[in-house]
């Protein structure tokens, strides 16, 4: 059991990492890297959500029809997100205002979708779960991995503090919608070329 | 803000896959050939007039004067599934070769997140009736011209000498990033956000 849940945690986060090997929820993966700790929360939000809504599609899985199996995953999944939103107004609104309708747009990320049919409807709840987060935290890994690069040229700082000083020449295109495709699109590369350098 | 305004707006300057990076999934699963690009946009472009329409009036008239906005995402998504199950069989029912052109595509706009992001958007934004359905339907042929164009793109793209790793999702999301440098010459022209 414990060999099987490293196996299924580190099958998540690397070989498979949902954005990078499967294209999954890059909606939101773009749009919120322009500053780290915007991906830092979100990258939690969604951890949080894909964890424990793969947890519940898991242990409801066997009294779960066939047929409309898609409307209960999606409403276990909103019911969730509102709890994010909820929780993330309250303690956090100027993250809150931040993030926007990305927040809400959790609910149709593919990430938490692709795990509940591909994982967790075949497999028992505390495994689902890992499974979950997991998945969560490569995608925020990835996220954070891009809003690395993006911060620090776009704006010159970390986690809003600044690390390349008064000279430095923001570079606008980062912090703009193009710069966030550029990133993707490299770390793409640079995820591939290493897979077959594995092989060869 | 004049509708019309919000309309060509948000097909140039705030387009839903170039500035606001929804509806990516399917735009890089579909965007292969031009001609089922198409069919998709022409279906998001229908799905999203109605919905924008419907979730408006929801969310005015039924969840704001019962204080149930908090319940928003769950409402919006059940509204989106409904009208998106109804409009399939209206179009079945009446429009044969219209169905065999959207049909498959149709129960995969559900998920589709520029839908919700639509109806999140136009309340984040504070938009009026005319005004939430003109921002639906600009989304949608914005959403149609950007996956059309990396069709096309997509299809020279396949003759060319791309490197091994980038060859796919990678070239495509490269190319999307160019066109978002071109569309950001627009955004002198008109800003919504």
């Amino acid at each position: 059991m414990a060999s099987k849940s490293k196996q299924v945690m580190k099958k998540a986060i690397l070989t498979e990492n949902p954005v990078l090997r499967q294209i999954l929820g890059i909606c939101s993966a773009l749009a919120v890297t322009n500053l780290m700790m915007n991906s830092l929360i979100m990258g939690l939000a969604l951890t949080f959500v894909t964890g424990l809504s793969s947890f519940f599609i898991s242990a409801a899985r066997k009294y779960t029809p066939k047929h409309i199996r898609m409307i209960v995953q999606t409403m276990i999944i909103a019911v969730l997100v509102i709890v994010v939103d909820v929780l993330l107004r309250a303690f956090y609104p100027t993250m809150s205002k931040a993030l926007g309708p990305y927040v809400g747009l959790i609910i149709t990320n593919c990430i938490i979708m692709g795990r509940a049919e591909a994982f967790a409807m075949n497999n028992p709840p505390v495994l689902a779960f890992l499974d979950g987060v997991a998945s969560g935290i490569g995608y925020t890994l990835v996220l954070l991995a891009i809003a690395f690069v993006r911060e620090l040229l776009g704006f010159g700082s970390l986690f809003g503090f600044p690390v390349l000083g008064a000279s430095w020449t923001n570079w606008t295109l980062m912090i703009m919608p193009p710069g966030a495709f550029f990133m993707l699109g490299i770390l793409i590369w640079i995820t591939n070329n290493k897979k077959e350098g594995g092989q060869a | 803000m004049s509708p019309l305004v919000i309309f060509f707006a948000s097909i140039f300057t705030n387009n839903m896959i170039l500035a606001n990076f929804l509806g990516m999934c399917s735009f890089l699963a579909i965007s292969s050939q031009i001609r089922t690009s198409v069919n998709l946009g022409q279906a998001v472009t229908f799905v999203l007039a109605v919905t924008s329409a419907a979730n408006w009036l929801v969310y005015h008239y039924i969840l704001v004067p019962a204080g149930l906005e908090v319940y928003r995402f769950i409402v919006f998504i059940i509204v989106i599934a409904a009208i998106v199950q109804l409009s399939e069989m209206i179009i079945e029912r009446y429009f044969d070769s219209l169905y065999y052109a959207l049909g498959i595509f149709l129960p995969l706009i559900t998920v589709n997140c520029a839908i919700l992001g639509v109806a999140l958007f136009m309340i984040i934004r504070e938009y009026g009736f005319l005004q939430s359905i003109a921002f639906g339907v600009g989304s949608g042929i914005g959403w149609m011209m950007a996956i059309a164009m990396l069709a096309g793109i997509r299809v020279r793209i396949e003759k060319a000498p791309v490197p091994e790793g980038l060859k796919g999702a990678g070239i495509a999301v490269i190319a999307t990033g160019l066109m978002a440098l071109a569309f950001i010459g627009f955004s002198g022209i008109i800003n919504i956000s």
